[in-house]
């Protein structure tokens, strides 16, 4: 009997996403999707994945909701007009007709997979040992498949590579996002000078405890850059400006640092990323204090977006 | 087991990102340096792995981290990778000394922005491929496609006008939407088999529902990240719209890395799954594509948009050569002479169509324009350029001793073998839809003109050199394959027989370019005869065709039928 | 027989499909951008259903496709920051949010592309 917990959660989250492409206006669509992202999260708790809750609550909800509410607010003026452009109603019904043949293949395929499962679990139960870390999915993420975190930090700084490519010229090595100022009395400059200090407990604790428990350093990293752009969005602090020395230096020390401890694997321990047993733990550890700047830094930088602001003479 | 001397596999991929961040951290002033060293260091490492693969005679594999493979992952490099890991080291090279005086960083303070990035994005882009030739494992290749994508699309719009910026959203959203077809397939076979490891894999898939539906996702996914026709919607605007730098970036290098990966999936991943009739429909799709790219090309009246659609048209080339593949029986794909014309056809294209694109950005910084109706008098103005481009053109049309011609020779032998005569057709034919649009603006390029031609600016001799290097590269490309390849195929150029039949190739171009082009462009004189008024409504049908597949709703409409199709095809040749 | 886990493969096949049909049919980029998102969730929720189908040796559920699937979510919001970038920089640029090329830049102009 499957728990009606599940059958509550599938229900409302299939209801979610249709909200979510039916509806009229970007920004509940939006909204949508932001109790879309929070639902999504207690599936992947209902999953037993708590990781992957964290990750997607702190970066699938509130990272691209926040990113894609300020979108929507900004493109608010354009709709009406490109929604003329709306497909014809036999085109919709086409594309109604191949969008449902494809759920219901896939529908197949989950109910063909085969059982028992095969899975990875017994060989990481194996390994993780000597790789001093008790989390198995930090394990996974940096000792197993070290390779694959290294190049998501590299996807990460291409992205910002590419959004800083944007700028338009005249705003080249400026400031990303408008100056932002508020009531130095108000309610909003009162949390931001309240809330960061304790933010910044909780991100680092986070991070810290992911090596044995759930956590990491994306969760713990989207915290700390969500406490820096309440910072900003409160005048706090201005946003930097793009070509600070300091700035470009500690967005690449997480990547470097990570291929700088592979290489000296190469040089002890006999292959790239590999871990010589006994500093294990620390090495990794290492890795993750590394990135955990270079994280903060690209997640606030990717929401700020493009310099929209000259660099002041 | 990792064998000695394979470090230099994880070099190749590190050392362009390493330049990308060392770019970043030290500043405008200094990428273009940063750029010139990692270069010069990736093409010795590029070297010296090929090497240590020609030495071993094996392919070359190394495990990150020492763990092995389901449960780490590793990087392989084999004929293929190897193969084009170096065209690509060698176009990269070419691309950034023709790049070199136009993206140099400015002396004051304004224009750093383009220069800083595109050398930053070349490195990315080179990167990017290595790590898609060499990685052995299905999601590590998913990120790689994403680095890619991230890569390329900045190139797209880097001078920051309207067009170019819309052109780049189309791409990057049709080719997120390809991403996200192929993880889904990989997520289907890690659920069937509990590996992402391609060796792995290739022993566990077999046919059956998620086998299929994997395959149908995946080729989709990569043939739209490709351009293939009907789903190239975003190529002709993003690389007519880039820079001609990045214009030779985009379609040389970045689309090559997506048709790999098809080769990948389709050769060792899951080669009994795949089926005849199905590797029917996706070369079907390469010839639709050869033909409607190459008669739209005529038709245009700007030659970046030009050389854009001819990239549509050779991108079908690539894919003829997958029904020539199969073994005796008809039922996998093996690694044989079919897959070695298609990696020829490969590098040949890179090398010429960089080479072109650079032709044809030095005719327009000269001339401050690209219209093909008033390029009359380039030819004595910038001959070297016009060389490169004829260079080009010819080694496209499969002139010996080009790539393509080689390609062409076993692609005919693999028809003739396996009895498909039909393919033979298409090879035939497809020479002479290229030579048209190459008619068209060697035609045009050494007309008279009516006034002398004033150059704006002279170009580079570091640009023009670059460009004819690499179109020579792709047409004595023959010569260069002669080791693994028997010599009696390539024949004298010379000789009467070879020397007529590109004749009757250049004629039936010729035709065709009189016959369709637009008016001003060859055929001013030209009355309004039927057999002129019927191809030019044939020329104007393909258009058609060719802007209502380019249009969002009908594009991802087909996507999503032919994923269909691919997989019904695979399902009735698995039951029949 | 239905398993918690064939429950939420349906679940994300579900997602996928109304995913692809917004991709389809909207012409704005950003609802566009929005059934992106929908269909990546699809994608990583299969990816979940699989990992809890791989549960054993003492761990509740497969680590592999659980920790693939943190870096799949982060690919995600860098895909997503990227296509909003671009569309943001669009709109300033040409005061319109739309995918088709006006009527203008189809013809051939006077050959102002670099």
């Amino acid at each position: 009997m499957i728990d009606p917990l599940n059958i509550g959660l599938v229900v409302l989250i299939v209801g979610l996403a249709v909200w979510i492409i039916l509806a009229r206006d970007a920004f509940s669509a939006v909204v949508a999707f932001i109790a879309y992202g929070l639902l999504l999260t207690l599936v992947w708790a209902q999953l037993q994945g708590i990781d992957v809750a964290l990750t997607e609550a702190a970066i699938g909800g509130g990272l691209t909701g926040a990113l894609l509410i300020g979108a929507a607010s900004r493109l608010k003026r354009t709709e009406n007009a490109v929604s003329a452009e709306q497909p014809g109603i036999a085109l919709k019904w086409l594309a109604a007709g191949l969008s449902t043949a494809v759920t219901l293949v896939l529908a197949i395929c989950v109910l063909a997979l085969p059982d028992p499962a095969p899975s990875l679990a017994d060989a990481v139960a194996a390994n993780i040992g000597s790789t001093g870390v008790g989390n198995p999915i930090t394990a996974v993420l940096l000792a197993f498949r070290a390779m694959d975190t290294l190049l998501e930090a590299v996807v990460l700084v291409f992205a910002l590579i590419g959004v800083w490519s944007l700028t338009p010229d005249r705003f080249w090595a400026g400031r990303p996002g408008l100056k932002q100022s508020a009531d130095p009395n108000g309610v909003l400059a009162y949390i931001a000078r309240v809330l960061p200090p304790i933010g910044l407990v909780v991100g680092l604790y986070i991070f810290w405890v992911g090596a044995d428990y759930p956590g990491g350093k994306f969760q713990g990293a989207t915290i700390l850059a969500a406490m820096w752009l309440l910072v900003i969005m409160a005048g706090l602090a201005d946003a930097p400006a793009i070509d600070r020395g300091l700035l470009r230096f500690s967005l690449v020390l997480g990547p470097l640092a990570f291929i700088g401890i592979g290489v000296l694997g190469v040089a002890v321990a006999g292959d790239f990323l590999a871990y010589p047993v006994e500093y294990a733990k620390p090495l990794i550890l290492v890795i993750e204090f590394a990135l955990m700047p270079t994280l903060t830094l690209i997640l606030g930088l990717l929401l700020l977006g493009a310099p929209q602001r000259a660099v002041e003479s | 087991m990792t064998e000695p001397g394979t470090l230099s596999l994880v070099c190749a991929v590190l050392l362009p990102f390493l330049g990308v961040l060392a770019g970043l951290a030290l500043g405008g002033r200094n990428v273009r340096a940063v750029a010139l060293i990692t270069i010069l260091a990736g093409l010795a490492v590029v070297f010296s792995i090929a090497l240590t693969f020609v030495q071993s005679a094996q392919p070359l594999t190394y495990l990150l981290g020492g763990w092995a493979p389901p449960l780490g992952i590793a990087l392989r490099a084999d004929g293929l990778s190897v193969t084009m890991m170096l065209a690509v080291a060698v176009v990269v090279a070419g691309i950034a000394a023709y790049a070199w005086r136009d993206f140099a960083p400015p002396a004051g303070d304004a224009g750093k922005r383009a220069p800083f990035m595109y050398w930053l994005l070349l490195l990315a882009v080179w990167g990017s491929l290595n790590l898609v030739f060499l990685s052995g494992d299905l999601f590590t290749l998913y990120v790689a496609l994403e680095l890619l994508t991230f890569a390329g699309v900045p190139l797209v719009c880097l001078d920051g006008r309207g067009e170019t910026l819309r052109a780049a959203l189309r791409y990057l959203l049709f080719a997120l939407a390809g991403s996200l077809l192929y993880l889904l397939g990989a997520v289907l076979l890690y659920g069937a088999h509990g590996t992402l490891d391609i060796a792995l894999l290739a022993g566990l898939v077999s046919p059956g529902p998620i086998a299929w539906t994997a395959a149908a996702l995946m080729t989709v996914g990569l043939l739209a990240k490709t351009a293939l026709f009907p789903l190239h919607i975003w190529l002709p605007p993003a690389h007519a719209g880039a820079p001609a730098a990045g214009s030779a970036v985009l379609s040389a290098l970045v689309i090559k890395g997506s048709w790999f990966l098809v080769v990948r999936l389709w050769f060792d991943v899951m080669p009994g799954v795949i089926t005849f009739s199905a590797a029917q429909l996706l070369a079907a799709l390469g010839a639709l594509a050869i033909v409607v790219g190459s008669v739209v090309a005529l038709r245009q009246e700007r030659l970046k948009l030009l050389v854009a659609y001819s990239t549509i048209a050779q991108i079908g080339y690539l894919f003829l050569m997958f029904p020539l593949a199969f073994d005796a029986g008809g039922t996998a794909l093996v690694h044989g002479a079919a897959l070695d014309a298609g990696v020829l056809q490969a590098v040949s294209h890179a090398t010429a169509k960089a080479g072109m694109f650079m032709a044809a950005g030095l005719i327009y910084a000269s001339l401050g324009h690209d219209r093909i109706a008033d390029l009359a008098g380039i030819a004595r103005a910038m001959p070297v350029t016009v060389l490169a481009f004829a260079v080009a053109g010819l080694a496209l049309m499969g002139v010996v001793p080009s790539g393509a011609y080689l390609a062409k020779k076993l692609l005919l032998a693999a028809a003739d073998g396996s009895g498909q005569w039909w393919w033979t057709l298409v090879l035939q034919g497809g020479a002479a839809f290229t030579a048209g649009y190459m008619v068209l603006v060697l035609a045009n390029v050494l007309r008279r003109p009516a006034a002398p031609v004033v150059l704006l600016k002279r170009a580079s001799r570091l640009s023009e050199t670059a460009a004819l290097a690499l179109a020579a590269c792709s047409l004595l490309l023959a010569l260069a394959a002669l080791g693994p390849v028997p010599g009696d195929l390539i024949s004298n150029p010379l000789a009467p027989k070879e020397l007529l039949s590109t004749l009757a190739v250049v004629i039936c171009g010729g035709l065709l370019a009189f016959g369709m082009s637009r008016r001003s462009l060859l055929a001013e004189r030209a009355d309004g005869g039927f057999a002129r008024r019927a191809m030019v409504a044939a020329g104007a049908a393909f258009e058609r065709l060719d802007e209502f597949a380019r249009r969002w709703t009908s594009a991802s409409i087909l996507l999503l039928a032919l994923a269909g199709l691919f997989g019904w095809l695979m399902v009735q040749g698995a039951a029949g | 027989m239905m398993t918690v886990a064939s429950v939420f493969g349906l679940c994300a096949a579900a997602l996928i499909g109304l995913g692809l049909f917004g991709l389809i049919t909207h012409p704005q980029p950003l609802r566009k951008i929005l059934a992106f998102n929908v269909i990546g969730s699809g994608v990583f929720l299969l990816f979940g259903a699989i990992a809890y189908r791989g549960a054993g040796a003492g761990m509740a559920a497969d680590p592999v496709p659980q920790a693939l699937l943190i870096t799949g979510i982060v690919v995600a919001f860098s895909a997503t920051a990227l296509a909003v970038a671009v569309l943001l920089r669009l709109h300033e640029e040409t005061g319109s949010a739309s995918l088709t090329a006006e009527a203008a830049d189809k013809r051939s102009g006077g050959g102002q592309d670099a």
